[in-house]
């Protein structure tokens, strides 16, 4: 394994979600799952970011964030979507403002459905989004 | 330059970003330890910066990272000087001038967030620099050189007659190795102050020569603590990693604090520890 | 004698000339070939005269001397006459000029001064203080030309007298040439009051109403100091016998320690310590050649250098001390006040008045050390502050404004001024550039002593890091493409005087070691440079120095452009991000100037009480 997989920096957004995965998420940084062991860290920016990590669905407001922060994300990077919501809109798919998916505005590479996602699940999630974000760099410098 | 301070140096430059990488991973851990947590491997640092450097070199512009690399030159430039057994003095203003430049590649980006992490760089540069420089005049009282090596082999061991000093340079070692309370340019891991400050705008590589340059700061941070203990180096080892266990608990039990009470408590501890320590051996014991 | 005859006297020709001469062309034509002439005449002298040490010049006629009353009486005669329009409670301003030209000129017509053939003297610290003002000044005089044409263009109002202008610079060289080849202190009293003019004209040039305040105020603050020398001749010629500089400071300390003090009293007044700071903040109004011509690079730098003749007995003495602590006072207060300031000329005033705080503090104390740094502080600073405030007042005549804020991303728009501004910066404190290096022999010869001096250097020293910094990052902020700046143009002599006061900077600081083996060294015998192991640290920063260029050339492959981050929020403009409404909203970014704790309000007022209380404690401590 490369250096991706041993430092996977984390993007957390946080679209239209209910703040339940979002809880999750932040439940996997505490104590109790310390995703530092694998040296995941929780970051702002998403400069500094290799992993994208959404809870909650796209809405018109965020459409152009999401886009945003995923441009400003250097290569190689991947995009994690937690929670039903981000994968498919769930049960606000109906609403007047919600668009869907995180994937209807950024390819996805991992999903991680449930409601909410459990934390053993998210990090399940990233750890496969490691071997994409491996590939990916591989294919970047085919040297 | 004879060949033992040649060989330090080169040591220092190999050497160093071990170590500095080492004992950031150990803080890590330590940290973790006290959040009850396992935390990541001790190379974690490491693996970090390989990381980094694997990635895409996202710019604003074509300049910031240019000054990036200016801040690491002069960082270890002032850290084998040190080594080099040089002037105490120059070695301070080496490390001012690489400090300038890290603040100049932050106001390059014309990010408002680095901006901002660039005006808190150098608060906390005028917060600590006067204590650095004063306890390399406090060593030249004690040991009537500014050289290093002269300082290094000194008969006597200087923290007896300038534990004053010694506090206060502990003190503001803090701000210099952005700590909690004083991590207000740019800070660790889970305490993120407004997107991490002058770093907003590093992506990739020159994040990854950033950290780099943090930890030749690191080790050359320590070495001046070193310095107090004279010759008796196993000391001077032994004060070093107290003192930087202390600042992990530090970091660990305090909240950030604003930049009016660092600037300010920090020119009182220089004043009152600092300065009242030199006053004190000049009028009290003639020195 | 050829030399300094010529030094002395040369300038007063282009200074007739210039008075009357309208045509710009014409003007150039005469700056430029005297210029030329001062240059090399200054160079010729320093070759003629380094290894030479001290050497007097003999003028055994008295004519010389007869024409020097006559000087301080036509002085008078024009200081009167430019105090007729005061208002009659200002009574105090001519009062002080009839005082003290009363006492000099009677005691001189009637004998009172001692007689004496040792007019002139000549050693290394003038060889310095010639070249100074040989090449910085003449620089800047080329300057002027190009300057005062845009000033006009720009400020129709301003009636055009900018033939007296020039005319002053070149009046002024007379005068300072004078002054620093004097031995006698009555005829450096008559150059210095002739300085004191030269200011006051340039001051007021503008004749508006503040400008017209100013200058009074520069006036009165500046005949106070010539009050005190006067008052100092008096004393000197009756109770030691002698008017000879070079034999004052060589009598012994108690006999001359007053009018030494009194002497020190004129040339820190001149060099604008508190308390008399106030004169050349008010001084900025002036067109910003003089700024950079008389009140920073070299008409002050005859007051620190006053002050430097008269080490020698100021060391060691507690009123050496306080002299030292005044100036200590003037360098940690007016760095702390220079953050507070936006505009660019107050800035480099403030900082002005503390760098030359700090050269008072290395000739009050007088070990050979701190004398060695002030001479070094006293070059790079001529060099280095010319060079900021002509790029200030170019830079002012091309946008509009000298307000640091409005420099934001000068790079992008004006790259090679700004260049320039960097290497002037630079100069001002980052390592192995003058300042630093000399601010670094400032506290190693300091740290010996009394532990009151490293303290005042240190925080000094620091402030000043935070305010050059913060404009130094203000000007490198890579805004992207600008329009480009509605051309007026830099004319010719405008970039002669940056680009050579650029050179200078950069060879000041590249020579420096030669600077102190040569003309320091056999004046004070002392170089630390070749003490230790500093020349090769110092080498080898000035050699790193070389590198950021090399990489600034380097093109880096594979960056990948993006926008800054803006949470996201990024619109098309780039100062631009999606407000809360869904409309774009600017972005701005203004500096911290930290005002809660050093704003003028806060510090002036009682920087000068405490700095009047020292001065009059050192009078009276020579008095116990
Ligand atoms: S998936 Fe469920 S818990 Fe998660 S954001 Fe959507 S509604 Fe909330």
């Amino acid at each position: 394994m490369g250096y991706f997989a041993k430092s996977p920096w984390l993007l957390h957004y946080d679209g239209s979600s209910c703040n339940g995965c979002d809880i999750e998420v932040l439940a996997c940084l505490m104590p109790k799952y310390d995703v530092e062991r694998f040296g995941i860290i929780n970051t702002g920016n998403p400069k500094h970011a290799d992993v994208f990590l959404i809870t909650g669905g796209i809405n018109t407001q965020n459409i152009d964030v999401v886009k945003n922060i995923y441009n400003q994300m250097g290569e190689p990077k991947v995009v994690v979507a937690v929670g039903t919501c981000a994968t498919s809109g769930h049960f606000f798919s109906e609403c007047y403002n919600i668009i869907g998916g995180v994937d209807k505005v950024i390819p996805v590479d991992v999903y991680a459905p449930g409601c909410a996602a459990k934390p053993e699940m998210i990090i399940d999630a990233v750890v496969k989004g490691l071997g994409i974000l491996e590939e990916k760099k591989k294919k970047m410098s085919p040297k | 330059m004879t060949t033992t301070s040649t060989i330090l140096v080169i040591l220092f430059i190999i050497l160093a970003p071990v170590i500095g990488g080492i004992i950031s991973g150990g803080d890590r851990i330590i940290s973790a330890k006290m959040q009850s947590r396992v935390g990541p491997p001790i190379v974690q640092p490491f693996y970090d910066v390989l990381k980094l450097m694997g990635k895409e070199n996202l710019v604003v512009n074509r300049y910031h990272g240019d000054y990036m690399i200016c801040f690491l030159i002069f960082t270890i430039v002032s850290g084998c000087l040190f080594f080099g057994g040089n002037n105490l003095l120059l070695v301070i203003f080496a490390l001012i001038v690489a400090g300038v430049f890290l603040v100049l590649a932050a106001y390059c980006t014309n990010s408002p967030y680095a901006l901002i992490g660039a005006e808190r760089e150098l608060l906390q540069m005028l917060a600590a620099e006067p204590m650095i420089i004063l306890s390399a005049v406090g060593l030249y009282v004690v040991t009537g050189t500014f050289d290093v090596y002269g300082i290094a082999n000194c008969q006597h061991i200087p923290i007896i007659y300038l534990p004053g000093v010694f506090i206060a340079l502990t003190y503001v070692l803090t701000i210099k190795l952005r700590k909690s309370p004083f991590d207000l340019s740019t800070s660790h891991h889970a305490h993120q102050e407004l997107v991490k400050g002058l770093t907003t705008e590093f992506a990739g590589p020159s994040l990854g020569l950033f950290e780099i340059a943090h930890w030749y700061e690191t080790v050359l941070l320590l070495a001046m603590i070193f310095l107090f203990f004279g010759s008796y180096w196993i000391l001077g080892i032994i004060l070093a990693v107290i003192i930087y266990f202390i600042e992990i608990l530090i970091d660990n039990i305090n909240a950030r604090i604003k930049w009016e009470l660092m600037l300010i408590s920090a020119w009182a501890v220089t004043l009152i520890l600092g300065v009242g320590n030199l006053m004190i051996l000049y009028f009290v014991f003639h020195i | 004698m050829d030399w300094v005859t010529f030094l002395i006297l040369f300038p007063l020709i282009p200074a007739v000339i210039l008075l009357f001469t309208k045509s710009v062309q014409l003007q150039r034509v005469v700056v430029l070939v005297s210029s030329a002439l001062i240059i090399l005449g200054s160079v010729g002298l320093a070759c003629n005269y380094m290894q030479a040490g001290g050497t007097y010049l003999p003028i055994s006629s008295g004519f010389f001397n007869g024409l020097v009353i006559l000087g301080d009486i036509v002085l008078a005669l024009v200081f009167l006459y430019v105090c007729r329009k005061l208002p009659i409670k200002k009574y105090w301003i001519p009062l002080m000029v009839v005082i003290q030209y009363g006492m000099v000129v009677t005691a001189d017509l009637t004998g009172g001064i001692p007689e004496t053939n040792r007019y002139l003297y000549i050693d290394n610290l003038s060889i310095v203080m010639a070249l100074i003002i040989g090449v910085v000044g003449s620089l800047i005089a080329v300057y002027t030309v190009g300057y005062m044409q845009h000033y006009h263009e720009q400020h129709k109002e301003i009636k055009d007298r900018r033939c007296t202008f020039i005319a002053a610079i070149y009046l002024f060289f007379f005068a300072m040439y004078g002054i620093i080849f004097s031995n006698s202190i009555t005829w450096i009293y008559f150059f210095w009051e002739i300085t004191t003019l030269c200011s006051f004209i340039m001051i007021g040039y503008s004749r508006k109403e503040e400008a017209v305040h100013n200058s009074f105020r520069a006036l009165w603050m500046l005949l106070l100091g010539g009050l005190a020398f006067s008052v100092g001749i008096m004393y000197a010629a009756n109770y030691c016998g002698t008017i000879e500089l070079q034999k004052l400071v060589t009598m012994k300390q108690s006999l001359v320690i007053f009018p030494i003090l009194l002497l020190c009293f004129a040339g820190m007044n001149k060099a604008a310590q508190f308390p008399f700071g106030g004169w050349l903040l008010g001084a900025m109004v002036a067109p910003t050649p003089s700024s950079a011509l008389l009140h920073s690079s070299t008409m002050v730098k005859a007051g620190v250098y006053l002050v430097l003749r008269c080490s020698p007995i100021l060391q060691g003495t507690a009123s050496g001390a306080i002299v030292a602590f005044i100036g200590g006072t003037s360098f940690v207060m007016c760095s702390a006040l220079a953050i507070s300031q936006s505009k660019g000329k107050p800035i480099l005033a403030y900082s002005t008045i503390a760098n030359l705080g700090l050269i008072v503090l290395c000739a009050g104390i007088g070990t050979s050390f701190t004398l060695w740094a002030a001479l070094l502080l006293i070059i790079f600073h001529a060099v280095a502050k010319a060079l900021m405030f002509i790029s200030v007042g170019t830079v002012d005549h091309q946008t509009g404004s000298q307000d640091v804020e409005d420099m934001h991303g000068l790079v992008s728009r004006m790259p090679i001024l700004t260049f320039t501004m960097l290497i002037g910066l630079g100069g001002m404190f980052l390592a192995p550039f003058g300042m630093l290096i000399s601010k670094w022999a400032v506290i190693e010869a300091l740290a010996v002593r009394n532990p009151v001096y490293p303290p005042i250097v240190i925080f000094g020293g620091s402030l000043m890091l935070f305010f050059w910094t913060k404009w130094m990052g203000t000007l490198i902020s890579v805004v992207g493409k600008q329009p480009p700046i509605k051309a007026k143009g830099i004319g010719f002599d405008e970039w002669l005087g940056l680009g050579g006061l650029s050179i200078l900077t950069i060879a000041a600081c590249v020579g420096f070691p030669w600077i102190g083996h040569y003309w320091i060294q056999p004046l004070y015998g002392w170089n630390p440079m070749l003490s230790e192991r500093i020349e090769v640290s110092v080498a080898l920063m000035l050699g790193l120095m070389l590198l950021p260029p090399l990489i600034f050339a380097c093109r880096w492959k594979r960056l990948v452009h993006t926008e800054p981050y803006l949470s996201g929020l990024n619109v098309e403009n780039k100062y631009e991000y999606l407000g809360s409404l869904g409309a774009p909203r600017r972005w701005s970014f203004g500096n911290y100037y930290i005002n809660k704790y050093f704003s003028e309000a806060k510090l002036f007022k009682g920087t000068i009480i405490g700095t009047t209380l020292l001065w009059i404690l050192m009078f009276f401590m020579e008095n116990l």
